[in-house]
């Protein structure tokens, strides 16, 4: 794609006539998020009546005394008008009607209400993803505390079985569910348009529908508990989840949800990275992060539509009488695993990559030195999208799989651990003999990799077949995908939210809190999961209440451990607060003295990101290479992004 | 200013890799032999069972190749914090790209796979020595022992484990009972959800899926007693799906079968005949044996009156 010349004024997507100016109605009037709660409430009432409708008569509804197609239709126009109170469908209708569109939020509007807005700066709807992700990733934590709390003893019980398992149910779901985009929403949005130097994102529509449906999903993971729960934990198996009360569906409806918004966000990022980049921004000057989000957008786009299906299909069995996975009527309950699995494990590595990218793309500029491996990192990247697709049966090694698929399975996942090694690789090569600044951002990195070693070496034990025997389905797993996803994803998370939130608004957070919270969390976090390894090989399984009485010891203390940890995100949530809402101490410039692009703007970045589209002179990692080239140019002369264009070999007609 | 950062680039260096070398080499070996000599003998799940032993010499060995990887990063990076901090009042970048990096990358690449490559044909040859090492095969299995193994069926359901053995008229036990030195195959199905049949100390698991028969085979190589849990979540008393079984001498196991056979024959009649899966909606009179066997949800009476007892 080319610029054939400079836009003259700031792109208004949407097409928004730009002499024309957007009048602006009292607050309340304007589409936001308690019009979406008007919008869901009445989408909700409407669906739920057609569903007794359809279904009131059924047998099975007036025996069982429940009607899950009214709930399913309920949740499902709930979500249509969720949406339509916010009005994502207005820009639609008008054009459909022949009126000219109004473009929602421009980018001109100030202030905290458009956080509260379907908007399509692509910098508003990372900040909403962040706050979305924190207030989820709490929530999730709240029930683990809770979880915690009932496997103090063996023998004594907090919660009844039903409630343990919903408990046990929420937490999962929302952490895998909700967390998929924990880092491409917050910042594969806000920082990809700004690192390849574009001024907008390509279907800016389409990211914000993705993060206007987390909090459906969110509310809607929640209702479960006014039914009773879900029983199946976050995999949803089938055919218990055939047996389980209306719960369930709120379970499968928030997955698919989120399975939407997910296709949608990979879509948008996809389409942006390869057609937006900025004239100069070669593949080999991509920064390693938009790399990241490449493979994950690509992983993503690929995977959650059988998720839906999966989903989809369960939702059918549950309320029209559908056998896809009813034994008794021809169907197979291999085939929801399957399902389940082929999206599943892309899943992690949809978590996985981008913590690959953010410690990748701020270990250089900590280390003063080049990234080590460049080429072999994003190729790293790439080699573990394409083979996370290959892998998923290893979840099924017991589960009676033909027996001849197992080496085939064993054979695939143990090779996804060589691209997965790259990113040490390029740590150790980019340490070597340079200048370590241990910033909050950067302990964070080296906590990251110091877990995640431990998480992906257990990840080899597991993909021995004979081995995987007696570890899977105990804590042993449990053990080993906390320590890949929270040890390894959130300890990036942190160090991601460090490094970039003084670009997003222009704040330091609190340094010496950011240490305590660090130390405490990597301590307490070693310390909650690492006994789990012992815990699950000495036969404690997956999602019990109740375990041999010898291993209460190790219990107790996971447990103990398990609170701290809880109050080592307290004191994170607490530094966010206190540095964002109260203290709001300025930060200016580039307070880490990065190269990256997006640190060459001001803190927060203007409106439409560059005041003119820059031409890349270098790739962002020339730490201490002689005479390095600025990495771009941000004020090219008039008439220089046409030579650079006629340079350029004519695109085909 | 460039020439003095030149001359930092090219100042003499500490031999730094050879250091880290050998603080590697010297932590691997320890930290290997401990694992291999100390910790292997006792490493989960033990060697009750051929399935286990060979498990434990997996884990062994996968223990030993895992430690040098993790030793060396591990050792690096502490090497990499303590030497390579930026002294304060120091501005000055780091070197650029060094020579070598080329090199290094290859090397890497090439281990990194041998070793992979190396644990993936170990880990085949371990699924075919022991006769799949204890792991659900599926109804077709590929890695099958020599001779007859003894026939026996688990049933699974919310929220119990029963236990038919052909051999002895098909009578169903709740309690796994196994002779010592022979090889046993397990026929691993279930009535209702799926469950999963964990013998842990014989290291055998297998999940339970209804209109399945998931094989799975061992051979106890010692007497004793094992914990059976159910491994995968499967409604609301999954946590208390689990009882105890026994290894015991070929005499005693007869003695035990026999006797047990002939207590059991009223209930056996009733039962529907021995098969590979069973239809629970398909069968008439199995609530009626549920009650007369006094076969009872594992819930019991644990948790009073408000909670439910049966499925």
């Amino acid at each position: 794609m080319s610029i054939a010349e400079q836009p003259t004024q700031p792109q208004q997507p949407g097409g928004v006539d730009p002499g024309g100016s957007l009048p602006l109605r009292a607050w309340w009037k304007r589409p936001a998020v308690h019009t979406a709660l008007l919008g869901a409430a009445v989408g909700y009432l409407i669906g739920h009546w057609l569903g007794v409708r359809i279904g009131g008569g059924e047998q099975q509804v007036v025996n069982g005394d429940e009607n899950d197609l009214a709930l399913v239709l309920g949740y499902v126009l709930a979500t249509l008008g969720w949406l339509a109170g916010l009005g994502v469908f207005n820009d639609v209708f008008r054009q459909m009607a022949g009126r000219p569109s109004r473009g929602t939020e421009t980018y001109a509007t100030t202030g905290v209400a458009r956080y509260f807005r379907f908007t399509l700066d692509h910098k508003v709807i990372g900040v909403q993803y962040l706050v979305g992700m924190i207030v989820y990733f709490c929530t999730a934590g709240l029930f683990a505390m809770a979880i915690r709390t009932e496997l103090l003893s063996p023998t004594a019980h907090v919660f009844g079985p039903g409630a343990y398992i919903e408990i046990v149910g929420e937490h999962g779901t929302m952490m895998m569910m909700l967390m998929s985009s924990v880092v491409l929403g917050p910042f594969g949005n806000y920082l990809v348009p700004l690192m390849i130097g574009s001024k907008r994102t390509a279907f800016p529509r389409l990211s914000a529908v993705s993060f206007w449906l987390t909090p459906v999903a969110f509310i809607v993971l929640l209702s479960a508990i006014l039914w009773g729960g879900f029983p199946t934990g976050w995999t949803g198996y089938a055919p218990l989840s055939n047996q389980a009360t209306q719960g369930m569906d709120a379970y499968l409806v928030a997955f698919a949800l989120m399975g939407i918004s997910m296709i949608l966000a990979g879509v948008n990022l996809l389409v942006t990275i390869i057609c937006y980049r900025a004239p100069g921004m070669r593949w080999s000057r991509l920064p390693i992060f938009v790399w990241s989000m490449l493979a994950t957008s690509f992983v993503m786009v690929l995977a959650a539509p059988v998720l839906i299906g999966g989903m989809y299909m369960t939702l059918t069995d549950r309320t029209i009488q559908t056998a896809f996975f009813i034994p008794d009527l021809g169907g197979s309950s291999f085939l929801y695993e399957n399902l389940f699995w082929f999206f599943g494990h892309p899943e992690v590595y949809i978590l996985a990559l981008p913590g690959f990218g953010i410690v990748s793309e701020i270990i250089p500029v900590f280390c003063r030195r080049p990234l080590f491996g460049y080429k072999t990192a994003a190729a790293g990247m790439i080699g573990v999208a394409l083979l996370s697709f290959f892998v998923w049966q290893h979840h099924l090694f017991d589960s009676g799989i033909d027996s001849d698929a197992r080496p085939l399975f064993m054979l695939t996942t143990e090779l996804i651990s060589i691209p997965t090694g790259f990113i040490y690789l390029v740590a150790m090569g980019t340490f070597w003999r340079a200048k370590i600044r241990l910033t909050v951002p950067m302990l964070f990195c080296l906590g990251m990799y110091f877990n995640f070693l431990i998480g992906g070496i257990s990840g080899v034990f597991l993909s021995d077949v004979a081995a995987d025997t007696t570890a899977h389905g105990t804590f042993f797993v449990l053990a080993h995908f906390h320590y890949t996803i929270m040890g390894g994803l959130i300890f990036a998370f942190m160090a991601a939210i460090y490094y970039w939130l003084p670009k997003f608004m222009g704040i330091k957070l609190n340094q010496r809190l950011g240490k305590i919270q660090f130390w405490t969390m990597f301590i307490f976090f070693n310390s909650t999961f690492l006994p789990m390894f012992a815990i699950g090989e000495l036969g404690q399984p997956r999602r019990v209440f109740e375990y041999a009485s010898n291993l209460q010891t190790l219990n107790d203390w996971v447990s103990i451990s398990a609170y701290l940890l809880g109050c080592s995100i307290l004191i994170f949530v607490i530094n966010f607060v206190w540095s964002t809402v109260i203290v709001r101490e300025r930060e200016v410039g580039n307070p880490w003295q990065s190269r990256g692009l997006e640190w060459q703007v001001s803190s927060p970045p203007p409106p439409d990101n560059f005041a003119r589209v820059p031409i890349i002179l270098s790739a962002p990692y020339e730490y201490g290479v002689k005479d390095a080239p600025p990495v771009a140019d941000l004020n090219p002369p008039a008439g220089a992004l046409a030579g650079a264009v006629a340079a350029m070999a004519a695109p085909r007609a | 200013m460039a020439d003095a950062a030149a001359a930092r680039v090219d100042a003499p260096q500490p031999r730094h890799g050879l250091r880290i070398f050998w603080v590697w080499l010297v932590l691997s070996v320890v930290v290997d032999v401990l694992i291999w000599f100390v910790w292997g003998p006792h490493l989960p799940p033990g060697d009750m069972s051929s399935s286990a032993a060979s498990q434990q010499l997996d884990v062994k060995v996968l223990a030993v190749v895992a430690a040098p990887v993790m030793l060396l990063i591990y050792v690096y990076f502490g090497y990499a914090l303590t030497f390579w901090r930026q002294r304060d009042g120091d501005e000055e970048d780091g070197p650029p790209e060094l020579s070598g990096a080329a090199r290094a990358q290859k090397v890497w690449i090439s281990v990194t796979t041998v070793l992979v490559l190396g644990l993936f044909v170990f880990g085949t040859v371990q699924l075919v020595s022991p006769a799949g090492a204890g792991a659900g095969e599926g109804s077709r299995p590929a890695w099958k022992p020599n001779g007859k193994p003894l026939q026996v069926q688990v049933i699974a359901q919310q929220w119990l484990f029963t236990y038919r053995y052909p051999a002895y008229g098909g009578m169903e036990t709740t309690q796994l009972v196994l002779p010592v030195d022979q090889p046993v195959q397990f026929n691993v199905t279930s009535l209702d959800v799926i469950h999963s049949f964990w013998a842990i100390q014989l290291g055998v698991k297998a999940d339970a899926v209804q209109d399945v028969n998931n094989v799975a085979y061992t051979t106890p190589q010692r007497t004793g007693g094992f914990t059976v849990r159910c491994a995968e979540l499967c409604g609301l008393w999954h946590g208390a799906m689990f009882d105890y079984g026994k290894v015991v001498s070929v005499p005693a196991f007869e003695s035990w079968a026999k006797s047990t056979e002939t207590k059991l024959a009223p209930d056996t009649k009733i039962l529907p005949a021995y098969a590979l899966t069973y239809s629970p909606n398909e069968i008439n009179g199995l609530a009626k044996f549920f009650y007369q066997a006094g076969t009872n949800g594992a819930g019991g009476g644990l948790y009073g009156s408000n909670f439910p007892n049966q499925p």
